[in-house]
């Protein structure tokens, strides 16, 4: 079936699952974003036991799509993971450590002889969702703004800064996608609070703070919005290969892509309309909004970066270098039979959903809590 | 372009990832293990309703949870690590592990991390049969996880079911089957799952025993050691059985290692397997004609046997593999490294051709690398191409290491036989509490299969130097090019955050133990 497909259909289709778990990604990141509000909306030990537990029942789901997104990269692009993380190497690994302390702290924080004190791991939470979410965002952000490497004629990348990657947080638009997802993850995280914490105390502060969040979020989405609308873009020559700047290339894109910019927009009014609601309204399913519309604009946005004869891992160093979906990927058997692979998706999300229901049937209050916290 | 690599980058990337995985590696066959033990408890407390057995699942439940989450943060790391430190080997194997890697991401790690957390929240909240099928779901995906790095590993130690693609200058997958199912995968699977097993039975066995001394938890301590014990001597059997099929795969496909790992210096017709020896201080790896050993005990014939079926099989020794030996239709390294450099060769010219425009030698050369006669002649030594004649010695593996690691490994195999066979005997008559000094015994081999677990990934790693793929990449080639400073920091960074999760995880572990399953 996969086998009859041309290598580009295959690169497009795996550009797309890479897209849709990053995309993912970015709405689990609530986790995240909930994280760096233990100490702001958990003003009492009961108050940070609710919210560390009603985060910790997900906090697999981000882990894991993270590694999976990681993987699925790595095996569809191998290039793209071998010149990003190798030559990236700074931002790659202070967003690995963000996530080591992430993965044992809801474990290690209640236990006792923990050895480095419950403080210890909550502010490992914190610092997780801080820069986990902050220096994703900028290096996604690279996608659009290009880099500084050259490949060799073996493919290896030389990278020309000694930053490795760290010079990114030095570029205007590379910092508005920061602090964008850093935001974006935020509101999430409350609008998930919302959704699932009974308690008066918490559900105020959380609203409060949703709307001290929710306006960085609209001005850094804006700002990241309109800088990427104005720029020159990597563009490809389809017959050539060949990577030339375009002016307006990714605006020419979204208008060119019809069906991305719907989604797009749609993507957009999701999350405003989750906001929105919570804000105004006595509501509590806003996440359910914002989480499949933040899912929206940034699968658009992967699109934008590399769809339409695009280079979705320029460098800005060396033109010819830029990766596109086309020199980066895997060989055609390979992909063919990963695809087979993918046809199962739709079963796992099928369990998952059938899991995250049967756990937050109710939603969570101190009574049960002193009876039934697991961190 | 090898030529300007600093060898001190490649010995701090090769340290931080071996620091990494050697880390890993303390967690994850606990976690393999124990899922499964703590599975079978479930379902006895899911039959007979009895409380003793929620107690223990739960107690044994709660070590792996701790377990788990550690071992999950330093996963990561490692597939972090690929990319970061080791981006050409990224490249050069990506096409092979990317179905693994797929197959990996959509079965495994969502069953793991989708049904964990029914296991650890479920008590009250779901039916008691999901709740059941959510510790055996988490417990299969836990080892399926484990599969596919296991194929992809064997993937390096014995390169199957793919072609070189000279336009990419990359290995690409030709038949996904020959990869996952090849021998070496399939034996190095069972023998990893198996032995994991068997330290996690190991594990539960000791601190049962622990409790038996406090004269604590009697019933509980008893049952344990039964499951366990059950497990264990299963466990123990197969990882032998593979252990020696391994030994023979490993014959076939990496010589050197096997060599190396029983440090047979000449080879020999009825070889023998060395059951314990000491090698001198002065002994070189290279086969100089000098006496390498103080003393060796063997039993004659057993190698031969092992490796040919035959007592009377010709086992290579390093110096035929050095040097060759006609007789044997081995060719030396000399003749390999001039192969090799041939195939480089070939291959830059190629690019030049390509890049000045000349059709005609492009077409030619491209030619070579799809005829099998040449393929078998040159490319075959591909990775021979980066060594110097002078340097011959760069291509045995460290042989001291490598022989005591699998010495050590052997001999606590075999005393974990012994030890779960006479646990599950005398616990089964009810008399396993009657000898102290058994107990003892036990609880003192909790960190033995540690040992033997870290020295079987020391052979299986270290025996396959200097190649990072067996004989077409060598590990020099794989490294990224970063300042030796930067992986040095790094290198740092995770001594020092393992060294404080280690002992966060060993306080915490070891203060839920004492508590006992009736604790909270």
């Amino acid at each position: 079936m996969f086998g009859n497909l041309s290598h580009l259909a295959l690169q497009q289709y795996w550009y797309v699952i890479v897209a849709l778990l990053g995309s993912l990604l970015v709405f689990l990141f609530f986790v995240q974003g909930g994280q760096t509000f233990l100490f702001s909306i958990g003003k009492s030990e009961n108050e940070r036991t609710i919210l560390v537990n009603v985060l910790g029942r997900k906090w697999e789901f981000t882990f894991t799509t993270l590694v999976t997104f990681g993987g699925a990269f790595f095996a569809s692009f191998p290039l793209f993971y071998a010149t990003s993380f190798g030559g990236a190497y700074w931002v790659w690994i202070i967003i690995l450590f963000a996530f080591v302390i992430q993965a044992v702290s809801y474990e290690f924080r209640t236990k006792a002889s923990n050895f480095l004190g419950k403080k210890t791991y909550e502010t490992f939470l914190f610092v997780n969702g801080m820069a986990g979410t902050f220096l994703i965002g900028v290096a996604v952000a690279t996608f659009f703004s290009g880099s500084q490497f050259a490949l060799d004629e073996m493919n290896s990348v030389t990278w020309q800064t000694r930053a490795r990657g760290l010079e990114a947080v030095f570029s205007v638009f590379n910092l508005s996608l920061g602090f964008t997802v850093f935001f974006l993850a935020r509101v999430l995280g409350l609008l998930y609070f919302l959704n699932n914490i009974d308690n008066n105390n918490i559900i105020q502060r959380t609203k409060k703070q949703l709307l001290y969040n929710v306006i960085p979020f609209v001005l850094f989405f804006l700002l990241f919005t309109v800088l990427l609308m104005l720029r020159d873009g990597y563009a490809v020559n389809p017959d050539t290969g060949e990577v030339f700047m375009e002016p307006y290339k990714y605006f020419n894109n979204l208008v060119q892509m019809p069906l991305v910019l719907v989604i797009f927009l749609g993507g957009v009014m999701m999350v405003l309309g989750g906001i929105l609601t919570s804000l105004l309204r006595d509501y509590s399913n806003g996440i359910w909004f914002a989480g499949p519309g933040t899912v929206l604009v940034v699968f658009s946005l992967f699109m934008l970066a590399g769809f339409n004869n695009t280079a979705f891992y320029p460098s800005a160093y060396d033109l010819q270098s830029s990766l596109t979906i086309q020199n980066a990927s895997s060989s055609h058997y390979t992909l063919v039979s990963m695809s087979y692979v993918s046809m199962f998706v739709p079963f796992i999300f099928a369990y998952i959903w059938f899991a995250w229901r049967s756990l937050n049937r109710k939603k969570v209050t101190e009574e049960e809590m002193k009876e039934d916290a697991h961190y | 372009m090898f030529e300007s690599i600093d060898m001190s980058l490649v010995d701090w990337s090769r340290g931080q990832f071996a620091l990494t995985a050697m880390f890993h590696w303390v967690f994850v066959p606990l976690t393999l293990g124990l899922s499964f033990i703590v599975a079978f408890m479930h379902t006895i407390y899911f039959r007979t309703g009895q409380e003793e057995w929620k107690k223990m699942t739960k107690f044994w439940m709660k070590l792996f949870g701790i377990n788990f989450a550690i071992g999950v943060a330093t996963g990561i790391i490692l597939e972090f690590e690929f990319g970061t430190n080791w981006s050409n080997y990224s490249w050069f194997v990506g096409d092979i592990f990317g179905t693994p890697l797929a197959v990996e991401g959509i079965f495994a790690f969502f069953l793991e991390s989708t049904f964990i957390a029914i296991m650890f929240f479920g008590w009250n909240k779901v039916s008691k049969r999901f709740h059941l099928a959510a510790s055996w779901l988490t417990a299969f995906g836990a080892n399926l996880s484990a599969v596919w790095i296991l194929v992809a590993n064997s993937w390096m130690q014995n390169p199957v079911g793919t072609v070189f693609n000279p336009l990419t200058a990359r290995n690409e997958m030709t038949s996904f089957w020959d990869v996952a199912l090849s021998e070496t995968a399939v034996i190095k699977f069972l023998h990893t799952i198996t032995s994991s097993f068997l330290l996690a039975s190991i594990f539960v066995i000791g601190v049962s025993a622990w409790f038996l001394l406090k004269n604590r938890e009697v019933l509980f301590a008893r049952r344990s050691t039964i499951i366990a014990g059950v497990f264990g001597v299963l466990a123990a059997l197969v990882t032998i059985l593979t252990g020696d099929s391994s030994a023979r795969d490993i014959a076939r496909t990496q010589p050197m290692k096997l060599a190396a790992i029983e440090g047979l210096f000449d080879g020999q017709t009825r070889a023998p397997l060395l059951a314990i020896g000491a090698l001198r201080r002065d002994a070189t790896k290279m086969p100089d004609g000098n006496e390498k050993f103080i003393f060796k005990i063997g039993f004659p014939g057993v190698l031969s046997y092992m490796v040919h079926l035959d007592t009377d099989g010709f086992v290579p020794g390093i110096s035929d593999l050095v040097y060759g030996n006609e007789e044997q239709g081995i060719l030396s390294y000399e003749e390999r490294i001039e192969r090799g450099s041939v195939a480089i060769q070939t291959l830059k010219e190629m690019k030049r051709a390509k890049d000045r425009g000349d059709e005609v030698t492009y077409a030619a050369m491209a030619e070579k690398f799809s005829d099998p006669k040449w393929v078998e002649d040159y490319f075959q030594h591909f990775g021979f191409g980066y060594f110097k004649k002078a340097d011959l010695d760069d291509l045995i593996p460290n042989v001291k290491l490598n022989f005591y690691s699998f010495h050590i490994m052997v001999i606590l195999g075999v005393h974990f036989l012994i030890l779960s066979a006479i646990a599950l005997w005398l616990a089964m008559r009810n008399r396993w509490g009657n000898h102290k000094w058994l107990l003892w015994i036990a609880l003192l081999s909790i960190p033995l299969p540690w040992i033997a677990s870290q020295a079987g990934w020391v052979v299986a790693e270290l025996g396959r130097q200097p190649w990072v793929v067996y004989e077409l990449m060598p590990t020099i080639a794989a490294v990224t090019r970063l300042d030796a400073g930067a992986v040095q920091l790094t290198f740092w960074i995770f001594t020092l955050t393992f060294s404080a999760l280690f002992i966060a995880e060993i306080k915490i572990m070891l203060s839920q133990i004492k508590k006992g399953p009736g604790g909270h």
